[in-house]
């Protein structure tokens, strides 16, 4: 009896399963994961892009312990749950020395206890969540935390804007913005000045002229939003309508063409902190502009900026460690203090987080300009 | 004692004796294949367990994720809080015979909650019929989704950890053997010709007596408690639990498991669940083989594309299922016995 065509496909798919991968190069093996297909896809294709550039950089400059580095990309489809199987298989198939990634917070989240208890240092260049480096010691993550945006939104605006009575509107939905809040009162607290009041918005809404109506009869020197583009621009639209002067300040939630296209005029004006900006007039920035655009033919955003300083800081601690062991690598990413990357210099301190500076950007005739860097 | 529940013990038994003596070497050494036989074992129980309301019942769910959500958090909390309290299991370590307790209990309120969410959403529901059920079950999963996100002691958006990875071979395909069990001798029983009977003519099924909302609450409750029961190996396997993960496309999945595999035929739903777990898990390990012509790599580096154009060629070639309702296979079976 001829054998039916599923049955081909199933010894075709376990021939090849049987044959899969174990080449024979003696190359130090770094595994990166990210999401390049699925919602999440178009901040997980720029991330890779900036981690491969940064590899190939250092292994044009020269062997590290006489091997080249090579990077296993693997995609997590932004599904839950596939972290964690992708991780596994970095530690048991492909034996890498280290894991960059995952691109999100809660996919992090998945791996890191794996890599923890396998002791393979994973470090994460754009998860957020303070909980993360928590996990134990083989975890490190080289952006900034969210309270950290906070403090740095309302360091800029008491420094640079010279505001001391403020309003925030927090979106209670998110975690992020709650955390951004806290942040942002607490450092107000602190250093003489006063959030009169804060006022709430869920994701999801789009009429916010309660709220703005408060903060109108308030005349704060400054507003607060440390949400998503999606309810900023709307924000930022029916603010100006109400006829609200006083400039708003975000975090990295704004950084989206689509605040600039729905806000339209109304954007202009305020105020937002990143983790990058493409107008940074740095050389270095700007000679990493030039590259990644000859390479990729587009302007790197945030995250290939975050991936490609991650990549790097973690390819120089596997060489400085001298050797592909866990712990040795682990005690150099320990060990990093003013590496010099393009979203600044980065030292990683005692809790395996970075402190680095952040940018402020003010948006001008719809371009989101760099104003300065931010050191805590 | 019958025959199938012979069966149902030596199996029982042999999950158990290669759970005692393998389990350790395989997740060690092989922890990868050790990630992907987990998830294999919990897609067969989430799609024999559809596939009693899908296939045999003739119903339509979209749901199917909501009920192992419920099962995820119901088993990720109770480990949480109630553990450390009864069973003395700190940070998710303890003896063997409390972690194994342990797992047991939580996977019982996983399946008992999901089995109560899937009454509560089938009482209601189940009057309806077709694309109308099909939105009802879609909207349940979304809103169980909806309210995880807005339950801040469930972690909301965050995502909740789980102190303790209990899940095991023998507790996964423990249930996996239950479940086909349960569902097999469930169909078979003379009971169970209501589920077929519901399928094949409701109209003729009422007018010979047989009170169909009943049956199809019936089928319901049962896969919802072993999707529950799934959702409960899941959360202490990958240890972490997000909203997201229990979206519409995971239900999704799960039909497409049930669609291929042939409504109504367990053998083939259990193959198409193996064969779907492992096509994109091999065509990664395909992606980096150096035998392959550059040319292609770009079509291996998205392997999704190719994942799917091969949904698609299956669906062509065996419309009715890999295994069509089974009797194709029975007797390929037996030709390939004379042989």
């Amino acid at each position: 009896m001829a054998k039916p065509i599923w049955m081909r496909v199933c010894l075709g798919v376990l021939i090849l399963l049987s044959l899969a991968p174990h080449d024979a190069h003696a190359e130090i093996k770094i595994g990166a994961v990210t999401c390049l297909t699925g919602a999440l896809s178009t901040f997980g294709v720029s991330s890779i892009e900036g981690a491969k550039m940064a590899v190939e950089e250092i292994n044009a400059g020269g062997a590290t312990l006489g091997q080249s580095i090579q990077l296993i990309v693997e995609d997590n489809g932004s599904k839950a749950g596939e972290t964690a199987t992708i991780v596994r298989k970095f530690i048991s198939q492909d034996k890498v020395a280290a894991i960059l990634g995952d691109l999100t917070s809660s996919a992090t989240m998945e791996g890191a206890p794996l890599a923890q208890a396998a002791k393979i240092p994973l470090l994460t260049p754009s998860a957020t969540n303070v909980a993360i480096t928590r996990i134990g010691d083989y975890i490190f993550r080289s952006c900034f935390v969210d309270p950290f945006t906070g403090k740095i939104m309302a360091k800029f605006a008491l420094d640079h804007l010279k505001a001391h009575q403020a309003i925030v509107m927090t979106d209670v939905k998110q975690d992020y913005s709650v955390g951004l809040t806290e942040a942002i009162v607490h450092y107000f607290d602190q250093n003489g000045a006063r959030v009169s009041n804060t006022f709430s918005y869920s994701s999801g809404d789009t009429d916010f002229r309660t709220q703005l109506t408060g903060v109108r009869t308030a005349h704060p020197d400054i507003v607060f939003l440390p949400g998503y583009y999606t309810e900023a621009a709307l924000i930022l639209l029916q603010a100006r309508q109400l006829g609200i002067k006083c400039p708003f300040v975000g975090g990295e939630g704004w950084d989206s063409p689509t605040l600039v296209q729905v806000a339209g005029k109304a954007a202009d004006g305020n105020y937002y902190t990143d983790h990058f900006s493409a107008t940074d007039p740095d050389p270095r920035v700007q000679k990493f502009v030039q590259i990644y655009r000859a390479k990729y033919s587009t302007i790197p955003d945030a995250l290939a900026a975050l991936w490609y300083d991650g990549a790097r800081l973690l390819a120089l601690a596997v060489q400085r460690a001298g050797s592909t062991d866990g712990s040795k690598i682990r005690d150099a990413l320990a060990a990093t203090r003013d590496f010099d990357g393009v979203t600044g210099r980065i030292s990683i301190d005692e809790n395996r987080n970075a402190a680095k500076p952040g940018v402020i950007l003010k948006i001008e005739n719809g371009q989101p300009e760099m104003v300065q860097r931010v050191i805590p | 004692m019958s025959r199938s529940l012979l069966n149902l013990v030596f199996a029982l038994v042999l999950c158990a004796s290669i759970s005692f003596f393998g389990e350790n070497f395989i997740a060690s050494n092989f922890a990868y294949y050790y990630d992907i036989l987990i998830s294999i074992g919990v897609n067969i129980i989430l799609a024999t367990s559809l596939n009693l309301v899908n296939g045999y019942t003739g119903q339509f769910s979209l749901g199917h994720a909501g009920f192992m959500a419920v099962g995820a958090y119901a088993s990720a909390s109770w480990s949480n809080h109630l553990d450390p309290i009864i069973f003395g299991i700190v940070n998710g370590s303890g003896n063997p015979v409390a972690t194994n307790a342990a797992m047991f209990v939580s996977m019982l309120f996983a399946g008992a909650m999901a089995a109560i969410a899937g009454f509560a959403v089938g009482v209601p529901s189940l009057r309806l019929k077709g694309d109308y059920l099909a939105i009802v079950t879609l909207g349940f999963g979304e809103i169980i989704r909806v309210a995880i996100l807005n339950l801040d002691f469930l972690g909301a958006s965050r995502g909740l950890s789980v102190p303790g990875t209990y899940t095991n071979l023998f507790w996964t395909y423990g249930s996996v053997v239950l479940c086909i069990y349960v569902v097999l001798s469930l169909v078979h029983s003379t009971y169970g010709r209501g589920f077929l009977t519901v399928r094949d003519d409701e109209v003729a099924a009422e007018a010979m007596g047989i009170n169909t909302t009943k049956y199809k609450v019936a089928a319901f409750v049962v896969a919802a408690f072993f999707a529950g029961v799934a959702g409960a190996l899941y959360a202490h396997f990958k240890a972490f639990l997000t909203p997201e993960g229990f979206n519409f496309f995971r239900s999704v999945d799960v039909v497409v498991i049930v669609i291929l595999g042939g409504m109504g035929s367990t053998i083939g739903v259990v193959f198409a669940a193996v064969l779907l777990t492992i096509l994109p898990e091999a065509l990664r390990g395909l992606a980096h083989t150096e035998f392959v012509p550059a040319a292609y790599q770009v079509l291996l580096e998205n392997r999704l594309i190719l994942y799917s154009l091969l949904l698609i060629i299956l669906m062509l070639t065996r419309p009715q299922g890999l295994f069509g309702d089974g009797t194709a296979f029975k007797k390929w079976l037996g030709r390939s016995r004379a042989d």
